[in-house]
């Protein structure tokens, strides 16, 4: 494998990767020998020539649609896929993070399944000896690290996973979505690994589906469809225009994700978010005016109850709460079937997921009668106003400060040259 | 990278996977490393009990060792023979049953082949260790071979991993492969003097003869063929080097040298040549 030239990291050259799709798999000698083929199969391009070149010390972003190749790429460039036509070219050590903890051996230690899977990723033993204190701190198993990794929680094993491909210290850096992993404070812990590494000026390549932190993350973002490359360029363009297109798929959020608890007096039958023409949807815009309906149901006639909505980010950041209690709208009794309306004249919600969560409480807001966490995943696209990133719009207005004292010189010459 | 880097680099990992499979074979059993030896003890108890006291096998004396033992001529050639069973049938399953690995990282694929045969590799040379204290205690003076055997190993080993590699990707390619290995693997067996000397297929043969057979005019080559066999010239080496105590004939040697070297440099071409789909087709 040749080195790419000059200041980049990766070079993907003319890269197309064909799968096979089997009609009948047939792994079988006898029926490979007897139709003197192993199976009849159909080509499906995953990649067609594809080439970008991606510069060191960038953090660059893959978006696309399920099955437009994304991940194949992301796998040609970890070669762990070979292209069928054209050719990848990388500059030192490379990880990726694809599965975390694939290879630990169930029956082996922490200890011994350290220095194993350390070395398949390409860490020497002396690296690993060094470094061996602070993957297992990171990974918070101290006190299991020499126990059977069998034993460990499925956190615990990914956490370890991750400990070990992060502290491999790589050049680049792929990553296929494995940062939904992980309790609050772990995936914080990787957040900051992430910055960590992207200011040593490493290269990392991303495969996301989360727009937000595409956006926020990547200093560039590349777009496949159908296995092309539609598109490359800054991220807050590519992702607009991605986000427009409709390409976000909007499907239930996981149901590992979410939960309900609640005593059941009273429950919550629906949870709507109607846009502006007042039908549900998912997809709504910056500005829109909307409305969130939460259908309930009791069982039994219950006084002052309080609904509350929050909100949070994909990647789990409390953005916003209400309540009818601190609204200071409280209904004497509800009985029996009906809805309330949360009515928002202005969405001021910067483009991105998020996912809601509703429930009804006590009046003294102690139990709940039902609580859905994450119940309904949405979108919000570019719309008015359009700011430039974050999860709130505050709708400001820039503009030259009345008071002439405060401009500075280089404010001078902008309204100048400004007629 | 160049093949150099990479094979440095990949020393170390084939160190640590070979440590893996040698740690995870006898994991969470009472006994651990002691069934790599109850093993080959068992099954020498049962051949002995069978070939050489029902069955009235007889074996020729150790020459010039002395020794007149069945059941230490049996393992001489058993040993081998289980190293190289246990190699190409764990060599061929080490894509297959690493699966999840190959399809995740990136390494150099052939080492995870390689660990397998070299775990056995491992428990081979205990084993060797042990009938090696055995053959001294029937008096048997086996020491100054040992570094002569010990080249010997690395022959079989080349052997059994140019195999291996072979399979290992048939395997994946097509899963019946292990299925058809396992039928090929006892008639391998029963084609190597393991349980019986060779002598007896020499009698075999010179029956045939006295009895007129011929096959297209000629004598029926049967001992020819049955020698065309490297385990039987792989087995002949180690049974003069453990059991003899003497230098494997000059002829044998040759073949076995070739046939390592033919299995490796064809077993790597063939895996090299199927490797490059391999995280797909798993």
């Amino acid at each position: 494998m040749t080195a790419p030239p000059g200041n980049t990291a990766v070079v993907v050259q003319g890269v197309s990767k064909r799968f096979r799709l089997y009609h009948e798999r047939n792994q079988s000698l006898k029926a490979a020998l007897m139709r003197r083929r192993r199976a009849s199969y159909e080509e499906f391009w995953a990649l067609r020539d594809v080439s970008l070149s991606i510069e060191s010390g960038c953090t660059y972003g893959l978006v696309g649609e399920n099955g437009s190749g994304k991940s194949t790429l992301l796998k040609c460039i970890a070669r762990i896929l070979r292209p069928d036509h054209g050719r990848v070219a990388t500059k030192g050590k490379m990880a990726a993070l694809l599965e975390l903890g694939s290879g630990f051996h169930p029956e082996l230690s922490g200890r011994e399944n350290i220095f194993l899977n350390g070395s398949i990723l390409g860490l020497s033993k002396r690296e690993l000896t060094r470094k061996f204190d602070e993957i297992v701190d990171f990974a918070g198993v101290e006190q299991f690290v020499d126990q059977p990794v069998k034993n460990y929680s499925s956190g615990m094993y990914v956490r370890l996973g991750f400990s070990i491909a992060i502290n491999v210290d790589p050049e680049i850096l792929l990553v296929d979505e494995v940062l939904a992993v992980g309790d609050a404070a772990f995936q914080r812990k990787c957040q900051e690994k992430f910055s960590e590494f992207r200011r040593a000026g490493k290269t990392v390549v991303i495969v996301s589906h989360a727009m937000e932190s595409v956006r926020t993350l990547c200093d560039e973002v590349a777009w496949l469809e159908h296995g092309r490359l539609l598109k490359t360029g800054r991220p807050d363009e590519v992702v607009d225009e991605y986000v427009d297109a409709g390409h976000v798929d909007r499907q239930q959020p996981p149901t590992a994700a979410t939960a309900r608890w609640g005593s059941g007096e009273a429950q919550l039958t629906s949870v709507e978010l109607l846009g502006t023409d007042g039908a549900p949807t998912a997809r709504v815009r910056t500005g829109d005016a909307v409305t969130i309906r939460l259908g309930y149901r009791t069982t039994e006639p219950i006084s002052r109850p309080v609904f509350g909505l929050a909100l949070e980010s994909l990647e789990g950041v409390y953005v916003w709460a209400h309540n009818t209690r601190d609204a200071r709208w409280v209904p004497n009794l509800i009985d029996g079937d009906g809805s309330v309306d949360l009515v928002i004249d202005r969405l001021m919600l910067q483009p991105g997921t998020f996912d809601l969560s509703a429930s009804v409480v006590t009046s003294d807001c102690t139990s709940a009668f039902d609580f859905l966490r994450r119940c309904l995943r949405f979108d919000v696209e570019v719309g008015t106003p359009r700011e430039s990133g974050g999860f709130v719009a505050l709708g400001g207005r820039w503009g030259f400060s009345p008071d002439d004292s405060v401009l500075t010189s280089a404010a001078s010459r902008m309204r100048g040259g400004t007629p | 990278m160049t093949v150099a880097t990479e094979l440095r680099e990949s020393r170390e990992l084939l160190v640590n996977l070979t440590l893996r499979e040698v740690r995870g074979k006898y994991k969470r059993t009472a006994l651990g490393q002691g069934w790599s030896l109850l093993n080959p003890i068992a099954t020498m108890l049962i051949f002995t009990a069978v070939f050489g006291f029902l069955l009235r096998i007889t074996v020729p004396a150790g020459n010039p060792s002395g020794v007149h033992v069945f059941a230490l001529w049996l393992v001489c050639g058993l040993l081998p023979w289980n190293f190289v069973s246990s190699a190409l049938t764990g060599g061929m399953g080490a894509l297959v049953g690493n699966a999840n690995l190959v399809k995740k990282v990136y390494f150099p694929r052939e080492v995870l082949v390689a660990s397998t045969v070299l775990s056995w590799d491992v428990t081979f040379l205990i084993e060797l260790g042990v009938l090696s204290v055995a053959l001294l205690l029937f008096g048997a003076f086996v020491l100054p071979w040992l570094p002569l055997a010990a080249l010997y190993v690395v022959l079989l080993t080349a052997f059994g991993l140019g195999l291996g590699l072979a399979l290992s990707v048939a395997n994946v390619y097509f899963r019946d492969t292990s299925h058809f290995v396992g039928i090929l693997m006892q008639i391998w067996f029963y084609a190597t003097p393991v349980v019986y000397p060779s002598s007896y297929v020499h009698q075999a043969a010179q029956k045939l003869d006295d009895k007129g057979y011929r096959l297209f005019g000629h004598k029926v080559p049967l001992e020819f063929v049955y020698r065309l066999n490297p385990m039987e010239r792989f087995v002949a080496c180690f049974r003069a080097v453990f059991y003899d105590n003497r230098w494997p004939g000059f002829g044998d040697t040759v073949f076995v040298v070739l046939a390592a070297a033919v299995s490796l440099i064809a077993g790597y071409a063939i895996f090299r040549r199927y490797e490059a789909r391999l995280a797909e087709e798993l």
